[in-house]
C-alpha cells in the first residue's frame, strides 16, 4: 500500500514537472485527487487494512496527498506568473509617443502678475477694493487736492465724457471712496483700468491698470511705507532686490515718493533696459495728504496713512520679457499660449 | 529744465562728477532725467590758421591749404570750399577726428594729393548761425573772434559745459529757472549761494514817466505789473557767453533784446517781454480782458480770435500782447527799434493755463506762468534785464519804475514741531538739522520754531510739507524700514471676488484662454452687430474727446470686443480658438452727470472644429454649476439679431436672466471678415452672483440598488427635448434618480418630419429595493404623458 502511494506521488510529481499549462495541472488534480481519483481510490481500499496499519499508512497518504497538492499550487504559480510575463511583453508600448492633452485655457499674463501681486498683499492683511471707471472729476481730481485748473492735471491727459465725468486716469479716486465708505484702519489695494489720451504704441496705451493701495490708521509712519513696500518688492522680485525711494511730488499725498528697484538686468551698472540709470522706476507713493484726509472726513491730527500707486503692464512686460504694449490688448491666441 | 554748470557756478561754487552730481540732486528731490556734455560727441578738432591757399593741381574745385595747427608741422588739407582765404582761423579736423553727427575724419588723399583732415563747416560741428550769427551756413566756419591756435575748439567757442535735464514736478515752478536750482544746489551741497543784486545806471534826466503809465483792470488774473524803459537800443547779436548760455537750455538766441528777455527767463524762471515803444499808442499800457471775437495776431504771425475770459496787454487803442503768452506782431521788436518797455508781471496761473488751452498755444512763459509764479519775482528779474541791457551795451534805461503792485498775499508762517516730524516719518532727526535745512531752502525759522515760507515756496502750506522738505534733506534713504504696527486686519477676497475667480479658473480649465480688451469701442460695431436703429444698447457713454472714432465710446456688450479679437485670430490663422473675458459693459443711466452702471459679463466665445453650440453650452453648463448656480433653463431665443435665430439660447433661471448662449448669426460673421461658424456666450456676473449657492450640504449615499431604463421616444420636429425631459421628470416621481438623453436620430426609419431622442433613466428608492411593477407603472405614465403631446415610444 505504501508503494503504491509512493509509486502515486512519484508519478504526480513528473506529470506536474512536465505540465506546460494551467488545464493540464487542472486535469492532473482530478486524476489524482479528484472524486474518481487515484489517491482517492487508494484511500478508499484503507478500510481493508488492519486497525494498528490504517493510521500509519492513513498518515502517509495524508502526507502525499499534500506533497501532491504544495506541488500542484507550485507549478500553478509558476505558470500564471509565467503566462502574465509574456501578456504584459506582447503589451509592450511606445512610451515615448506624446501623452493625451486635456486642453487647458491660459491666464491672461495681466492676470497672473497681478493675481500675484493681490496675493502677496492679502499676506500682509489687505483686503481688495474697487471704483467705477466713469468717475467724477471731484473723485479723480478735486478730492484729491487737484482742483480745476491744476497744473498737476497736465500730467494726465484726461478723457471727459462731459465736465463733470471723465474716465479715471488713475486708481486713485477709489482711495477717496473707501475712505468716504469704511470704517478706519483701511488696509486696502485697488487694482482697476485706468485711461489717459495717449496714442496707441509699443509702450503706451489709453487703457491700461494700476494698482493702488491705501493703509490709514493711528500713528502709520513713513517708515512702514518704505517697510511695506520694501517687503512687497522682495516678495515680486525676490529676497535680493534692492530698492531706493527718492523724492517725488504726488498732489494727494505728502512727503511723495517714487520707488526704484536696482536693475536686475545690469545690477545698476546702467544698462538699456535702465535707460542708463542703474534703477528702474516701479511705483510712485507717500504719506496721504492731509488735506484729502480732510476732504474725505479724517482728522489728520488723530490718523495718517500711506498710499501708493503702480502701473501693471510695466511690471508684466519686464517679467516676461514683452516689448510691445499692444500685444497686450491684441489677444492673439498664439500670444497667450505662452504663459 | 536744462541747467548749464557754467551757469549754476554763478551761483554756487560747485564742481563735480556729472554722475555722483545726478544722483544727489535726484535723492533730494531734483531728479535729472539725463545729462551730456557738447565735448562727449565732438573730439580731435582744433583751431586751424589758414598760412597758404594753392591750388590742386588736378581738380579745379578743390584748393590745398597748409593750415597751422598750433604743432611744428603744418597741416596741409585738402578742400572744395570757397570762402577759405590765407589767414583765416577755422576749425581743424586732425586725423581721427570724430564730428557730432558721428563722423569720423581720416587722413587720406584726394584727387592724388594728401589731405591730412578736413576744415570744417558750422553744420559739421552740430551748430547753427543762431550759435554763431556772423557765420554761413555753407561754407568752412570762419572764427571771427580771438582764439588760439591750436586749441582744442570746444573750449576755443566755450561749450565745454556739462548740461543736466531735470524733471521738475508742478509744484515747483521755482525750479524752472538757474537760480532755484542753484538753491536746490546749494542746500543739497550744503554751499553758500550766492545771491545777486542787479546793479546799473539809468539816465537822470529822463523818466519812465515821460514815456508810460500803467493801468491794471482785473487785479485778480494780474497781482503784479512791473515796467522799465530803455532807450537808444543798439539791436545786435549777443554776445558768445550768452548765446552759448541759451543753447545749453535749448533755446535759440535771435538778438540782443529778445535774448535778455529768454536768459532773464531762464536765470530767474520769470517770463519777460520786450515791447518796442514805437509802437505804443497813447503812452500807455493798459491790462484788461479781451474782447469776445477780438482777432489777435501773435509775434509768429497767427491771428488768434480771443475771448473775454482771455486777458490782454493793450495800449490806448489796441491789444499788444496776450497776457502770459505770446507778443504781438504789432508790437515785436526789430532791428530798426530804438525804445523798449520791459514787461515783467504776474499773471492767474489757471487763466494762463485755460486761456493756452483754448488757443491752442503752449509757450515757454505760458507754461511756467500756469504753474502759479512768485509775484515778488518780479522786480529782481526787470533789473536784471536792464543790468544785462548796460552790460551788452545795448541801450539805456531811463530812471524810474512803473510798479503797479496788487498782490497781497502774506507769507505763510507753520509751527516746526520736531517731535511730530519724527513720529510721521519714523525717524530720529535732531531739531537742529530740521532747522539748518529749512534755513539752507531760504525758510525763515526764529527761536520759538515758527517757520515764515518764502514767497517762491507757495506749495508749502502745513506741517506735512515741512516734514518733507527735511526729510528730502536729511535723506530717504535714512528713512528706517518698518512694518506697520495696527490692529489686524483680515487680508482676504469677498464672496464676490471669490465667484470671480472660481469662475476664470472653472473656464480656464475647460480650454478657454482669457482675454484682455478695450473698454471703448467704435459705435459701428453696433452697426456690424445688427442692432436695429433704435436698440437701447446702442445708448452708450460717449467720450467727448477721444483719441478716434475706433474708441470713442464705451461698450455695452462685451460681444462687440469678443467679436473683433476672434476675428482677429481667425486672420491669424489660429485653427481652433476658445477665449474668454471678465469684461466690463457700461450702461448708461438717465439725467446729466449720472455715472452709468459698470456690469462685469463673463463673454466666451469660440469657433474651429472642436467647438459646436453643444460644446459652448456644456462650457456653460458646467461653469455655472461650478459658480452654484443649478436648474438654470435654456429658452430657444429666436429675436436676438446678433445671433443665430434657430441656434440660440436664452439662459434663465427662475424669473432672472443669466444671459445668452448660440452660434453667431452668418451675417454678422461676415462683418468681421468670418469664414468660419463661431458662437459666443454671455454670461451676467450679478445675475450668477445672485443665484449662487455655495453651501453643500452631504447626502448619504445610496443604500438600495437602482434600476435603469432606456426608452427611445418619436415626436414631431417641433417638440424640444426640454419638453420631453420635463414630462419624464414630472411623471416618474420621486423615485427617479436621474435622466439623460444618449442619442438622437432621425433618418430612414421614422417618418420625415419625426425625431427619435432616447433617454436613459435611473429609478431608485432611498428606503428600499424598488420592483419592476414599480417602475413600469412609471414608465406607463410616462408614455401616456407623452402620447398628449403626440410622442410614442419607438419599439
Amino acid at each position: 500500500m505504501k508503494e503504491k502511494l509512493e509509486q502515486i506521488r512519484a508519478l504526480a510529481k513528473d506529470l506536474i514537472d512536465k505540465s506546460s499549462d494551467l488545464k493540464e495541472i487542472e486535469d492532473i488534480r482530478v486524476k489524482f485527487l479528484g472524486k474518481k481519483g487515484e489517491l482517492t481510490a487508494v484511500l478508499r481500499g484503507m478500510g481493508a487494512l488492519s486497525a494498528q496499519e490504517r493510521p500509519v499508512v492513513g498518515a502517509f497518504a495524508n502526507q502525499v496527498r499534500s506533497d501532491i497538492e504544495t506541488a500542484l499550487e507550485l507549478k500553478k504559480k509558476d505558470l500564471s506568473e509565467a503566462e502574465i510575463r509574456s501578456k504584459l511583453k506582447a503589451e509592450k508600448i511606445d512610451v515615448t509617443m506624446p501623452g493625451k492633452i486635456k486642453k487647458l485655457g491660459k491666464k491672461h499674463p495681466l492676470s497672473l502678475v497681478l493675481d500675484e501681486i493681490k496675493e502677496i498683499f492679502i499676506g500682509m492683511g489687505f483686503q481688495i477694493a474697487s471704483g467705477p471707471e466713469v468717475e467724477y472729476d471731484k473723485y479723480n481730481f478735486e478730492l484729491l487736492n487737484m482742483p480745476k485748473d491744476h497744473p498737476a492735471r497736465d500730467t494726465q491727459d484726461t478723457f471727459y465724457i462731459t465736465e463733470n465725468v471723465l474716465l479715471r486716469t488713475q486708481t486713485s479716486p477709489v482711495q477717496v471712496h473707501v475712505m468716504e465708505s469704511t470704517e478706519l484702519p483701511i488696509k486696502i489695494i485697488a487694482p482697476g483700468r485706468v485711461y489717459r489720451s495717449d496714442e496707441v504704441d509699443a509702450t503706451h496705451s489709453p487703457l491700461f491698470h494700476q494698482i493702488e493701495g491705501l493703509v490709514i490708521d493711528k500713528n502709520i509712519r513713513m517708515s512702514d511705507l518704505k517697510g511695506t513696500l520694501d517687503l512687497f518688492a522682495k516678495r515680486l522680485y525676490g529676497n535680493d532686490t534692492v530698492t531706493r525711494f527718492r523724492p517725488h511730488h504726488f498732489s494727494f499725498t505728502e512727503p511723495s515718493a517714487e520707488m526704484d528697484i536696482c536693475c536686475f538686468s545690469c545690477g545698476g551698472r546702467g544698462c538699456r533696459l535702465c535707460k542708463g540709470e542703474g534703477w528702474i522706476e516701479i511705483l510712485g507713493a507717500g504719506m496721504v495728504h492731509p488735506k484729502v484726509l480732510r476732504n474725505c472726513g479724517i482728522d489728520p491730527d488723530i490718523y495718517s496713512g500711506f498710499a501708493f500707486g503702480m502701473g501693471l503692464e510695466r511690471i508684466v512686460m519686464r517679467r516676461y520679457n514683452i516689448n510691445d504694449m499692444r500685444l497686450l490688448f491684441e489677444n492673439d491666441q498664439r500670444f497667450l499660449n505662452q504663459f | 529744465m536744462n541747467l548749464s554748470v557754467n551757469w549754476l557756478n554763478d551761483f554756487v561754487d560747485i564742481k563735480t562728477d556729472p554722475k555722483d552730481f545726478a544722483d544727489k540732486m535726484t535723492m533730494s528731490g531734483s531728479k535729472v532725467e539725463t545729462f551730456d556734455n557738447y565735448k562727449n560727441h565732438i573730439s580731435n578738432v582744433v583751431v586751424g590758421k589758414i598760412k597758404k591757399i594753392e591750388k590742386h593741381p588736378d581738380a579745379q574745385k578743390l584748393v590745398i591749404c597748409m593750415v597751422d595747427v598750433g604743432c611744428d608741422n603744418e597741416k596741409q588739407i585738402v578742400t572744395g570750399a570757397t570762402n577759405v582765404f590765407e589767414g583765416a582761423v577755422v576749425p581743424v579736423c586732425l586725423d581721427g577726428a570724430v564730428l557730432p553727427n558721428g563722423t569720423v575724419i581720416k587722413k587720406g588723399k584726394l584727387r592724388g594729393v594728401v589731405s591730412e583732415g578736413m576744415l570744417c563747416s558750422l553744420g559739421e560741428l552740430g551748430l547753427t548761425t543762431h550759435n554763431f550769427p556772423d557765420a554761413i551756413e555753407d561754407g568752412i566756419f570762419i572764427i571771427n573772434f580771438p582764439v588760439e591756435i591750436g586749441q582744442d575748439i570746444t573750449t576755443a567757442l566755450q561749450l565745454d559745459d556739462d548740461v543736466f535735464e531735470f524733471e521738475i514736478t508742478p509744484n515747483r515752478p521755482d525750479c524752472l529757472s538757474v537760480i532755484g536750482l542753484a538753491r536746490e544746489v546749494s542746500a543739497t551741497y550744503g554751499l553758500t549761494f550766492k545771491r545777486h543784486t542787479p546793479k546799473f545806471t539809468t539816465d537822470k534826466n529822463d523818466n519812465i514817466s515821460n514815456y508810460l503809465s500803467v493801468e491794471i483792470k482785473n487785479p485778480k488774473l494780474c497781482p503784479r505789473y512791473t515796467a522799465r524803459v530803455a532807450k537808444n537800443i543798439k539791436i545786435a547779436p549777443s554776445p558768445l557767453w550768452l548765446r552759448d548760455r541759451l543753447h545749453a537750455c535749448g533755446v535759440r538766441p535771435i538778438n540782443n533784446i529778445v535774448d535778455i528777455t529768454n536768459y532773464v527767463m531762464l536765470e530767474y524762471g520769470q517770463p519777460m517781454h520786450a515791447f518796442d515803444y514805437a509802437c505804443l499808442d497813447g503812452k500807455s499800457i493798459v491790462v484788461r480782458n479781451a474782447d469776445d471775437n477780438e482777432i489777435f495776431m501773435t509775434l509768429d504771425n497767427q491771428k488768434r480770435k480771443l475771448d473775454s475770459s482771455m486777458l490782454v496787454i493793450a495800449d490806448a487803442h489796441k491789444s499788444v500782447g496776450i497776457a502770459g503768452v505770446m507778443g504781438g506782431a504789432n508790437s515785436e521788436i526789430t532791428d530798426d527799434t530804438k525804445t523798449i518797455v520791459f514787461e515783467s508781471a504776474n499773471f492767474n496761473g489757471a487763466n494762463v493755463r485755460h486761456t493756452s488751452k483754448k488757443l491752442g498755444m503752449r509757450t515757454d512763459a505760458s507754461s511756467k506762468f500756469e504753474k502759479g509764479l512768485d509775484p515778488c519775482l518780479t522786480m529782481a528779474a526787470l533789473d536784471r534785464a536792464c543790468e544785462l541791457v548796460e552790460l551788452l551795451n545795448a541801450g539805456e534805461i531811463a530812471d524810474g519804475v512803473i510798479d503797479v503792485n496788487m498782490d497781497n498775499r502774506t507769507r505763510r508762517t507753520i509751527k516746526l514741531e520736531p517731535k511730530w516730524v519724527n513720529e510721521f516719518l519714523g525717524t530720529d532727526i535732531s531739531t537742529q538739522f530740521m532747522v539748518d535745512s529749512l534755513k539752507s531752502l531760504e525758510f525763515e525759522v526764529d527761536a520759538d520754531l515758527n517757520v515764515t515760507v518764502p514767497s517762491f515756496r507757495d506749495d508749502v502750506e502745513e506741517k506735512a510739507d515741512l516734514a518733507e522738505e527735511i526729510v528730502r534733506l536729511y535723506g530717504y534713504d535714512k528713512i528706517p524700514s518698518t512694518l506697520v504696527n495696527m490692529e489686524t486686519t483680515q487680508g482676504m477676497l469677498t464672496r464676490e471676488q471669490t465667484l470671480m475667480k472660481t469662475i476664470t479658473e472653472t473656464l480656464i480649465a475647460q480650454g478657454a484662454s482669457e482675454i484682455c480688451t478695450y473698454s471703448f469701442i467704435s459705435p459701428k460695431i453696433y452697426d456690424k452687430l445688427h442692432y436695429p436703429a433704435d436698440d437701447i444698447r446702442r445708448d452708450s457713454v460717449v467720450i467727448s474727446n477721444p483719441l478716434g472714432e475706433d474708441t470713442s465710446i464705451m461698450r455695452t456688450t462685451s460681444v462687440a470686443s469678443m467679436m473683433s479679437t476672434l476675428a482677429l485670430n481667425y486672420n491669424n490663422r489660429n485653427e481652433s480658438v476658445c477665449m474668454f473675458e471678465p469684461a466690463t459693459v457700461y450702461i448708461k443711466n438717465d439725467g446729466i452727470d449720472v455715472l452709468p452702471d459698470e456690469k462685469t459679463e463673463f463673454c466666451i466665445g469660440c469657433y474651429g472644429k472642436e467647438y459646436d453650440f453643444f460644446t459652448l453650452k456644456g462650457i456653460v453648463q458646467q461653469t455655472l454649476e461650478i459658480a452654484g448656480v443649478y436648474g438654470c433653463k435654456y429658452i430657444p431665443q429666436t429675436q436676438n439679431p446678433t445671433f443665430h435665430p434657430g441656434r440660440t439660447a436664452d439662459i434663465v433661471k427662475d424669473d432672472s436672466v443669466i444671459g445668452i448662449v448660440g452660434e453667431i448669426h452668418p451675417l454678422v460673421c461676415k462683418e468681421f471678415g468670418f469664414g468660419e461658424k463661431t458662437y459666443i456666450a454671455v454670461l451676467d456676473f450679478n445675475v450668477i452672483f445672485a443665484n449662487s449657492v455655495t453651501e453643500k450640504t452631504y447626502k448619504p449615499l445610496p443604500k438600495f440598488p437602482a434600476i435603469t431604463r432606456d426608452i427611445a421616444v418619436v415626436c414631431k420636429k417641433d417638440i424640444n427635448s426640454a419638453q420631453i425631459e420635463d414630462i419624464i421628470v414630472n411623471r416618474a416621481g420621486n423615485i427617479l434618480e436621474s435622466v439623460k438623453l444618449f442619442d438622437v436620430y432621425s433618418g430612414s426609419q421614422i417618418s420625415d418630419d419625426c425625431i427619435s431622442l432616447a433617454y436613459a433613466m435611473v429609478f431608485r428608492a432611498q428606503d428600499r429595493t424598488l420592483s419592476d411593477q414599480e417602475v413600469d407603472s412609471k414608465i406607463n405614465k410616462i408614455i401616456n404623458a407623452l402620447a398628449e403631446i403626440g410622442a410614442s415610444i419607438r419599439s
